[in-house]
């Protein structure tokens, strides 16, 4: 039985690598040390990050099918209503509503409808526009755009322990560890 | 990892080694660094002059459009029996400059064709002004711009709904979807790099912007999955967006019965048409951009030549357009559809129909030679060649089309008047002025995927893994990486 790990203010510890390699190798050990609530920071998507981090694929084409689906279904009743049953006009004696003459504009907005739920389902589910978060805090922070590759563990993370973490990732070649406040 | 020095080259003709898409000893650093300080830094005088140069063209075309909408539609030359004219011909010749940057941008990508990330940002750029541009000639062609939104489907107290049988309806669906998406698929990719310039931040004022712009960006790989994802669905997206775009404008005169407008190949034929006109627009736009800024190792030899493969590509198959019209105007047996092509190589368009064919047929078949397709002022004065056929390529389609109506009663030659003349160089003016100022205040070059495709980038790069950071991983990419994963490194 493990005795209770010290309770730590900190909001997570944050630090950084120099090569991809280095943050692959740092985020599949906590992956496998069980750590789960622990973030890469990085300028470019790593390929494969996710694996060594343990992510799930992205929910976000469950999104886009279903505004395909009301956009399709749209732009289908939008016609049949406005152009087939409210104001039907008579061009060339041509059916009120016809399937081949409405696919255009179905295909359209279900692009369209698609493409919007994209666009704000990618935003929401990374919780973005939110202009601050902690790990800004760490004084070097401003190289995860440029050419460090950082990693942060999260304090609320069952395994995190300020002495043991921060041991681990020392070992693992992380550099200006910092322990940032929420 | 050997550090012996390669040559800065692209032109590796072993396809085994493949050129590298960043030359000279670049490193992650001096990627942003290159890229941010064209924002950063004070605009060299060329920019300023060529901005004065692009107000001016904008203002001939806000003085146009003043004259346009204050006397009417009659100011531009279209009348009986050429009721569409240089309208049009501008409009379609606009969106289908547009279509080359979605092509980069969305096609490429789904191709994993990485060469493409040094000159997406720029030609997704290109598409939206385009977009801007080809918009005018529709909304000043209504007549009362002020009353535009009747274009759209909305309730009104007139209870009417437009007609939804109307090529000219979908082309307001098919342009309005194209434009908003190419804007969504843009900023997108914008985020990450606005965030590198906010955190490279020196003023106050800067810090600000980009920073709402960038949303509050940091990288965060659960971010960057979600983000990937997207980027992929928008490409998805776009692909078949951008066909159904420039197939929806062919239908503008496909769907019709007139002679020489009334064929099946239209829609493959104008995207064919759209991507070579774009292409040669992104040529002659990068090919002054590299040098004016100095990001030759960012847009190598090997980008040029690479896309003037896709005008050849496509020049050919617009050639085979024009000659398959022919053929099947010959064989439907129709009288009237025979007559409408050979007044259109032979009648008194002619010089029209020449020119276009010199331009788009001919001249782009120079880049079979190597010597062509790697020498800079030639592949420049092809790509203006280029873009002067494709102009008159609408032109000739639109204008001989109608200027013999079925009785030769209603035969006419058209004349554009100076207003129509003045609107479509306008149009430069707009185009121009827009990309000068995305050149200097937005990153030009997606910064962060031209980091994914560096070798450094891959994970599982080499075990000497610091070295190949600190440099050297433009030039020496071609000897140690092939082994292990070649599809990583390069293209």
């Amino acid at each position: 039985m493990p005795e209770p790990k010290k309770k730590s203010k900190a909001h997570a510890l944050v630090g950084y690598f120099d090569t991809p390699a280095d943050l692959f190798h740092a985020c599949e050990t906590l992956r496998d040390e069980g750590y789960r609530d622990f973030d890469a920071h990085t300028p470019f998507p790593v390929h494969g990050l996710e694996h060594a981090m343990g992510l799930k694929p992205s929910r976000l084409p469950w999104i886009v099918l279903a505004c395909a689906a009301f956009g399709l279904g749209g732009a289908t009743l939008m016609q049949w209503w406005m152009g087939g049953v409210d104001y039907p006009l008579n061009i060339s004696g041509k059916p009120a509503f016809t399937l081949p003459s409405s696919i255009p504009i179905m295909f359209e907005l279900t692009v369209l409808c698609s493409a919007f739920g994209t666009f704000f389902g990618m935003w929401g589910l990374n919780r973005l526009p939110r202009f601050y978060d902690p790990v800004m805090k760490h004084p070097s922070f401003g190289r995860a755009t440029d050419d460090k590759f950082f990693i942060a563990v999260e304090a609320k993370d069952s395994k995190y322990d300020p002495e043991g973490t921060r041991a681990l990732l020392e070992k693992l070649g992380a550099k200006e560890l910092t322990e940032v406040e929420p | 990892m050997s550090a012996a020095p390669v040559p800065v080259t692209s032109d590796v003709d072993d396809p085994s080694i493949r050129a590298p898409l960043v030359l000279g000893r670049q490193n992650f650093a001096t990627v942003s660094d290159s890229v941010s300080t064209i924002v950063e830094r004070k605009a060299p005088k060329t920019w300023f002059l060529l901005l004065g140069l692009a107000l001016s063209i904008l203002a001939i075309l806000g003085g146009s459009l003043v004259d346009l909408v204050w006397k009417g539609v009659g100011r531009w030359g279209n009348n009986h029996p050429v009721g569409w004219a240089w309208d049009i011909t501008g409009f379609v010749f606009w969106i289908g400059i547009g279509h080359a940057g979605t092509l980069i941008s969305a096609i490429l990508f789904l191709f994993r064709q990485k060469w493409r990330t040094s000159i997406n940002r720029a030609a997704e750029a290109m598409t939206i002004f385009a977009v801007m541009a080809a918009g005018i000639y529709p909304a000043f062609h209504v007549g009362r711009v002020w009353l535009l939104y009747w274009v759209f489907p909305f309730p009104n107290q007139m209870s009417v709904w437009p007609n939804f049988k109307s090529p000219l309806l979908w082309d307001v669906f098919a342009v309005s979807t194209y434009a908003t998406v190419s804007i969504l698929f843009w900023f997108v990719g914008l985020v990450p790099d606005l965030a590198t310039l906010r955190d490279r931040a020196t003023t106050r004022t800067r810090q600000i912007v980009f920073g709402i712009f960038a949303l509050g960006w940091r990288g965060s790989h659960r971010h960057w999955l979600n983000y990937e994802r997207a980027y992929m669905i928008l490409a998805g997206l776009s692909t078949p967006l951008v066909l159904s775009v420039h197939t929806i404008v062919s239908f503008d005169f496909a769907v019709s019965v007139m002679p020489g407008w009334h064929t099946t190949i239209f829609p493959p034929y104008f995207v064919a048409g759209a991507v070579f006109s774009g292409f040669a627009m992104v040529l002659t736009l990068m090919i002054i951009v590299r040098k004016a800024f100095g990001l030759e190792h960012l847009l190598t030899k090997r980008h040029l030549e690479n896309m003037c493969k896709i005008i050849l590509a496509t020049g050919s198959m617009v050639g085979y357009a024009y000659a398959m019209e022919f053929f099947i105007a010959w064989y439907s047996g129709n009288d009237y559809e025979r007559y409408a092509f050979v007044n259109r190589a032979f009648g008194p368009y002619k010089w029209a129909y020449w020119t276009m064919v010199s331009c788009n047929v001919i001249c782009p078949q120079l880049f079979w030679f190597k010597k062509i397709r790697t020498s800079i002022p030639a592949i420049f004065v092809i790509s203006i060649f280029v873009n002067i056929g494709m102009w008159f390529e609408r032109f000739v389609i639109i204008v001989t089309s109608l200027h013999r109506d079925f009785i030769p009663s209603s035969w006419g030659y058209f004349r554009p008047t100076l207003i129509d003349i003045s609107t479509f160089f306008g149009t430069f003016g707009l185009f121009l002025t827009m990309f000068l100022l995305f050149l200097k205040f937005l990153p030009s070059i997606a910064i962060s995927e031209v980091k994914g495709v560096m070798p450094a980038a891959d994970p599982h790069h080499h075990d000497d893994r610091h070295e190949a950071h600190e440099g050297l991983t433009g030039g020496t990419g071609n000897e140690d990486h092939h082994e292990s994963d070649p599809e990583a490194v390069h293209a």
